[in-house]
């Protein structure tokens, strides 16, 4: 597709300018005129009241038959031998996108001695498991994994791969879609079916979540992505299920994988697993000191939560960075979300909107945390916490 | 040592606003930087230059005024700058734009060390700087929060979310860096006396040995097919009353009723 302006239908009367996301539409001598930065996103088409913008097909490059690439992979991908939550909720969503195809889902696992977690992967849906199994894949290298991935790629084509948007998913998915030559959605906030081609629409945040975007991959495949953790909730497991293991040869040599772990340091205080926590209290610079953290931690204890932040509250030093919750820091999804002196910037909410229950204490009636808060009361966080934590605590012995 | 930083000039995101009528970003009046986490790459490469010698190029791929980003980075202490720049290059997703990059990064020759911030602020994908790596075959350390460098060895830290991973590699490679790896310094006069006079290679379609059906919106397999606002709640429950004690009995009855406790 490209987005083209018909310069005899033109009237220049600037409708398009604005409605350009990426602000790349201008008038010059009285014609509106596509800039350097164009992705044919089409949002100015509507706009233009002569029909002088239109959308044409442009020839596209098709790399290999399309149709020959069938069902959905999921990367399980692993933390000290077990699968991070993201792959297990990304086999829900694979299950979804595989029934819709009509097609079937399979869970990828590479590592060393790893067998064991294929049943984990049937019970939370997978058809089939695809095993790599090597003793230079104990631990994760990017040149390593690629080698796998593109192995299964080239071998069982499959139509659709998720990986978890953790760092090591992050690191991996560029690798393996240039070396493949296909497209990749990152840090996707939405799957489904696009109705109209079949193909997987993947939606995701950009702008630092000012704007959503939907993505598709038309020519080429696999169609893949890297899916927020999260997002979406983990299945149910069904411990009886059970399905067909493939193991797969891997071909990494110990010389090729060009990057060598030496170590791994824990995070002091690593209580922070803001991923796995059921029920977050974020403070921000509202808390006003640093020894007001103590008030969320005395709401947070009460409520067995972890102890969030947000970007202001990390950089003035008052919380370390890895409570840091937003666009670049942790994306987290709670069943209940405090946001206490949080004004609710836009990187902020990137990091947390997916929460079940958002409940927010502010002072500024306007903030835009009261934007996507259930329940928001205006007030002093100050005063307000410590009554909340009293209340809580005789509330939940009942 | 021979360091290529790849920096792009972005929206300001913090300021950039959605039309509500429209459900558009207002560009207008959204300053144009350089991305916030490219800038902690130029000064990781700054601190290495000062331990280990060499020259800093740093590599820019969008429209003419891009030039301005790279003033920024010579202000700052790089020596050379690049603006990869041409039609033919617009509309580029993450795997056109690292095939384009990788391109002129091979034309500008030897290199040892290649950085680029963790992501940019536009897109938020952080894909370009490992699709780099892999188009250009060398190694790639990504989200870097620490870096030594000892003869062709270099030892990193790797940000993961519950540790940090200590991880070694040979050069030539390339790395992405996050925000925590250090402060960025401010221009000297010196410097922005420098910038003001620097001049910039331009690399366009013909200065580039490239496959013309992978650059550019024709070279990305990735379309965007819809742009929308994010949704907004409208049933939020704003309580407001005179005193805390108020507030909270208010919120506990309607999380009780809710049966969120
Ligand atoms: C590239 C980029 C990435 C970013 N990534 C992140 C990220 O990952 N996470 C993140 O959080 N931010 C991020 N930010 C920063 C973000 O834009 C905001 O600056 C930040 O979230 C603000 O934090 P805050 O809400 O704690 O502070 P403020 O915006 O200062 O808000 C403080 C709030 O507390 C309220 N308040 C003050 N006193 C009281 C009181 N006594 N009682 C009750 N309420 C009170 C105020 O009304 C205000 O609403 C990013 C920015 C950029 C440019
Ligand atoms: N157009 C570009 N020109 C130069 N460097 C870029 C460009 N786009 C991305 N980069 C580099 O790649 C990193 C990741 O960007 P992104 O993948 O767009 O999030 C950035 O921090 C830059 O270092």
């Amino acid at each position: 597709m490209a987005v083209i302006i018909k310069d005899d239908l033109c009237i220049g009367c600037g409708s398009c300018e604005g409605t350009c996301p990426f602000g790349v539409i201008e008038m010059k001598d009285d014609k509106a005129v596509i800039n350097v930065g164009c992705t044919s996103c089409g949002a100015c088409v509507e706009s233009c009241p002569v029909e002088a913008i239109i959308n044409i097909a442009e020839e596209v490059v098709l790399v290999g038959d399309k149709n020959s690439y069938k069902n959905v992979f999921v990367y399980i991908e692993l933390y000290e031998g077990k699968p991070r939550n993201v792959g297990l909720e990304l086999l829900g969503q694979g299950r979804m996108l595989a029934d819709k195809m009509n097609q079937k889902l399979a869970a990828v696992i590479i590592g060393d001695k790893v067998a064991d977690l294929a049943k984990e992967a049937f019970a939370f849906g997978a058809d089939t498991v695809y095993l790599v199994e090597a003793p230079e894949l104990k631990n994760f290298s990017t040149d390593g994994y690629a080698m796998a991935f593109e192995d299964l790629i080239q071998t069982y084509k499959p139509s659709v791969i998720l990986y978890g948007a953790t760092k090591d998913g992050r690191d991996l998915g560029p690798r393996i879609a240039c070396r493949v030559r296909t497209g990749l959605t990152a840090d996707c906030t939405g799957l489904g079916i696009d109705e109209e081609t079949g193909l997987v629409a993947w939606t995701r945040p950009a702008f630092g979540g000012n704007i959503m975007a939907t993505i598709l991959c038309p020519e080429h495949r696999p169609q893949m992505g890297t899916v927020r953790p999260s997002v979406f909730k983990k299945p149910v497991p069904d411990y009886t299920k059970t399905g067909e293991i493939i193991n797969v040869a891997s071909k990494a040599k110990a010389e090729d994988i060009r990057t060598k772990l030496i170590d791994i340091i824990k995070i002091a205080g690593s209580s922070v697993n803001l991923h796995e926590a059921k029920i977050i209290v974020s403070g921000g610079r509202g808390m006003g000191k640093p020894e007001n953290f103590a008030l969320v931690q005395a709401l947070a204890d009460v409520l067995g939560a972890s102890v969030g932040s947000s970007r202001a509250a990390v950089d003035a030093g008052w919380m370390p960075y890895p409570h840091q919750v937003g666009q670049t820091g942790k994306t987290v999804g709670p069943t209940i979300y405090f946001a206490c002196g949080i004004s609710g910037a836009i990187q902020h909410l990137a990091g947390m909107s997916s929460s079940e229950v958002i409940i927010a204490i502010n002072n500024d009636p306007e903030a835009p945390i009261f934007g996507v808060a259930n329940y928001g009361i205006v007030g002093d966080v100050l005063e307000v916490l410590p009554v909340l934590t009293e209340e809580l605590k005789i509330a939940l012995k009942k | 040592m021979e360091i290529i930083v790849c920096i792009k000039q972005v929206p300001d995101s913090a300021s950039v606003k959605i039309d509500p009528e429209t459900n558009t970003l207002m560009r207008q009046g959204v300053p144009a930087i350089v991305n916030p986490f490219d800038m902690h790459a130029l000064e990781a490469a700054l601190q290495l230059k000062e331990i280990h010698g060499g020259t800093i190029t740093v590599v820019t791929m969008g429209p003419p005024q891009a030039t301005e980003a790279l003033r920024e980075c010579v202000a700052l202490g790089a020596d050379k700058g690049v603006l990869v720049s041409d039609r033919a290059f617009g509309g580029s997703d993450t795997l056109a734009t690292s095939y384009t990059l990788a391109s002129a990064v091979r034309k500008l020759g030897k290199y040892d060390l290649i950085i680029c911030g963790m992501q940019a602020i536009d897109g938020d994908t952080a894909q370009v700087g490992p699709s780099m790596a892999e188009q250009l075959e060398i190694a790639q350390l990504t989200f870097v929060s620490k870096v030594e460098i000892n003869g062709d060895t270099v030892t990193v830290q790797r940000e993961q979310d519950e540790c940090y991973e200590v991880v070694e590699a040979k050069l030539p490679l390339l790395m992405t860096v996050v925000r925590s790896i250090n402060d960025p310094r401010f221009p000297n006069v010196k410097g922005i006396m420098k910038a003001k006079k620097a001049k910039f290679d331009e690399f366009g379609l013909a200065d580039l040995d490239v496959d013309e059906t992978r650059l550019g919106l024709k070279g990305s397999p990735t379309k965007v097919s819809k742009i929308f606002s994010p949704p907004k709640r409208s049933d939020t429950v704003v309580i407001k009353k005179d005193t805390a004690k108020e507030a909270v009995a208010e919120l506990i009855t309607r999380l009780k009723d809710a049966k969120i406790v």
